[in-house]
């Protein structure tokens, strides 16, 4: 009798756990199924099955190419990726390995900028790049999403490096390591899961990232996000090439959320569960 | 050559004064031991030896040269941690070479270096293995073959025993006093274990809240305690303490006496008690006694001792064997 109220209850839960899981996936279904749609069946009305054309794809690539946003896209998220690591690895072994009384105060404060909404330094931001002709450059876009999600990679590694014990480290001086060497040959080496899930976990960030890149950007250094907006209001709507754009601007970061799931999955919950 | 001096060395952490200032001399080729209670400043003093921590004043001077602000890596020392500290993304091998390739020796001298030390610690079958992959024993020994290929002028071990079961670290410690015999090399070992410290020390230095208590040799600890506190840290099980009539009697504030320094009889002798436990181990008995002022001693008897919970006796302390220290604990 327990076994049978066992069985039936872990048939509810995982039946409730679909339900709850394709409720959130469901957004991103539609899309891929408007998405192959024609733009009659589109406003048509709720409908699950599309009529498999691919019309919509081939319209977004002749009104707007889409390569040129892609490559945007990659050069931004790498980009501006790299640029945070090579800050963030020296900030974060000095945190995590000589850190003073005010260490925790500094992290509180770099993630504190993240709770400010975005849109309240807009205009100091926009006025910044405007006058430094920033506007609408890779390389100025680049520097702004690295600053960003700077304090999430510095937060991140950090937590990496705190479980590095430093013991280690300090055999490494011993060893005669120079600071350069003990960070190259020992740290590093050690850390390697924890920069790689950093590493991806900020590269999807700035994938995504929408607001600065469409309020910063026209054509020239214009991401995917952008590629997408550029869809929505100035052409009336037109749902089924919205969303084939949209399908194609999330398409890439998918596969490679896809592909690194495990290391996102341990990179996230690292420190919080042990 | 491997002869260290500390002058006036002194370490504060914040408000918090770890060493109120340390003069201590360290002779080439002894195995000195600092040993004390967890907090008493030893491991920190250790540290401050090796350029791990920097010191607040004072100097220390390896092989004649003032080395108070050099680098972990000039002073010529090699460290053995509590924590064996192994790279654990390296193989044996490379954790063995890592101080050697750091000093830019060429690959052959590194390998047969790595050899030579693998032979000398029984690790040559190990040598492609990850850490991960030894046991503790194993792990410790690793370590101590990345300071040998140092050839540095002194080793220094912090508390290096302390994550091993009780049978291996039996064996450690032998292995490490020959090692010592062997390389003829200085070195110093923390520990908070005073059998440690007596089995394999030339000289102990017995350490309290960041102060020298006391230096010497084992034996020389054991049989003239400067103070109360030496005296019941040194020697196991630990002395026993008697104030009051009794050592009023022998012009003393308190008189101690070692576990095994009591003569037994079941009739007569100078306090009599009770006895609580008794712990029969065949090569001695260890006698928990509580006495009739109610202080508690414990006593060693040599051999087998038929005596059980609840027997009286009566303990004398043997001629020329009672320490007596005054109200501060000096010995008189």
């Amino acid at each position: 009798m327990a076994r049978a109220t066992t069985q039936r209850s872990r048939i509810g839960w995982t039946i409730a756990a679909w339900f709850v899981a394709l409720l959130i996936f469901f957004p991103i279904l539609y899309t891929i199924i408007t998405s192959l749609k024609t733009e009659q069946e589109a406003i048509a009305g709720f409908d699950l099955i599309p009529s498999f054309t691919l019309s919509s794809f081939e319209a977004v690539q002749s009104q707007n190419s889409y390569w040129r946003p892609f490559t945007n896209s990659v050069i931004l998220s790498l980009g501006s990726t790299l640029l945070a690591l090579v800050v963030a690895i020296p900030a974060a072994w000095a945190m995590a390995f000589s850190p003073t009384k005010r260490t925790k105060d500094i992290l509180m404060w770099m993630l504190s900028t993240k709770m400010m909404p975005a849109v309240a330094v807009l205009v100091p931001i926009y006025l910044i790049f405007l006058r430094t002709g920033l506007m609408d450059t890779r390389i100025g876009l680049t520097v702004l999403l690295m600053l960003i999600n700077l304090p999430i990679v510095v937060w991140m590694l950090y937590t990496y490096f705190r479980e590095i014990p430093g013991e280690i480290l300090e055999a490494a001086r011993m060893d005669g390591a120079s600071l350069r060497n003990e960070i190259l040959y020992v740290l590093t080496p050690m850390a390697v899961p924890g920069i790689a899930s950093t590493l991806l976990l900020n590269v999807i960030l700035a994938w995504n990232e929408a607001f600065w890149t469409i309020q910063l950007t026209t054509t020239n250094a214009a991401p995917l996000s952008a590629f997408i907006a550029s869809f929505s209001s100035p052409q009336g709507l037109f749902w089924a090439k919205l969303s084939a754009a949209s399908v194609m601007a999330i398409a890439p970061i998918l596969v490679l959320g896809w592909f690194s799931q495990k290391q996102l999955v341990r990179g996230l919950t690292f420190g919080a569960v042990k | 050559m491997g002869s260290i001096t500390l002058k006036q060395v002194r370490k504060t952490f914040g408000d918090v004064e770890v060493i109120p200032g340390v003069d201590l001399e360290i002779n080439d080729g002894e195995f000195v031991v600092f040993v004390g209670p967890s907090g008493c400043g030893k491991s920190t003093l250790l540290r401050l030896i090796a350029g791990l921590e920097d010191v607040t004043s004072g100097q220390i001077v390896i092989d004649g040269q003032d080395m108070t602000d050099a680098a972990p890596a000039k002073r010529k020392l090699a460290m053995v941690f509590q924590s064996y500290a192994l790279y654990p993304h390296m193989s044996v091998r490379k954790n063995i070479a890592f101080p050697l390739k750091m000093a830019g020796m060429d690959a052959a001298q590194q390998e047969a270096k790595v050899k030579h030390a693998a032979g000398i610690l029984n690790l040559t079958d190990y040598l492609d293995r990850r850490p991960g992959q030894l046991s503790g024993g194993q792990r410790q020994r690793v370590a101590i073959g990345r300071a040998i290929v140092r050839e540095p002028s002194a080793f220094l071990f912090d508390e290096p025993l302390s994550n091993l079961d009780a049978a291996l670290r039996v064996n450690m410690r032998v292995e490490i006093s020959e090692l010592h015999k062997k390389l003829a090399t200085t070195m110093i070992y923390v520990t908070h274990d005073q059998v440690e410290a007596m089995t394999m020390a030339d000289k102990i230095v017995v350490l309290r809240a960041g102060l020298i208590e006391q230096v010497g040799s084992p034996l020389e600890l054991y049989r003239n305690p400067a103070n109360r506190f030496v005296a019941g840290f040194i020697g196991s099980p630990n002395m026993n303490f008697l104030e009051g009539e009794t050592a009023r009697a022998m012009g003393a504030h308190a008189i101690g006496v070692r576990p095994e320094h009591f003569d037994l009889s079941k009739t007569e002798g100078l306090v009599a008690g009770t006895v609580g436990v008794a712990e029969h181990l065949g090569s001695d008995t260890f006698l928990h006694v509580h006495l009739d002022g109610g202080t508690q001693v414990v006593v060693r008897a040599k051999g087998e001792f038929p005596v059980d919970h609840g027997d009286r006796i009566y303990l004398t302390p043997q001629d020329g064997r009672v320490y007596r220290f005054d109200e501060k604990g000096l010995a008189l």
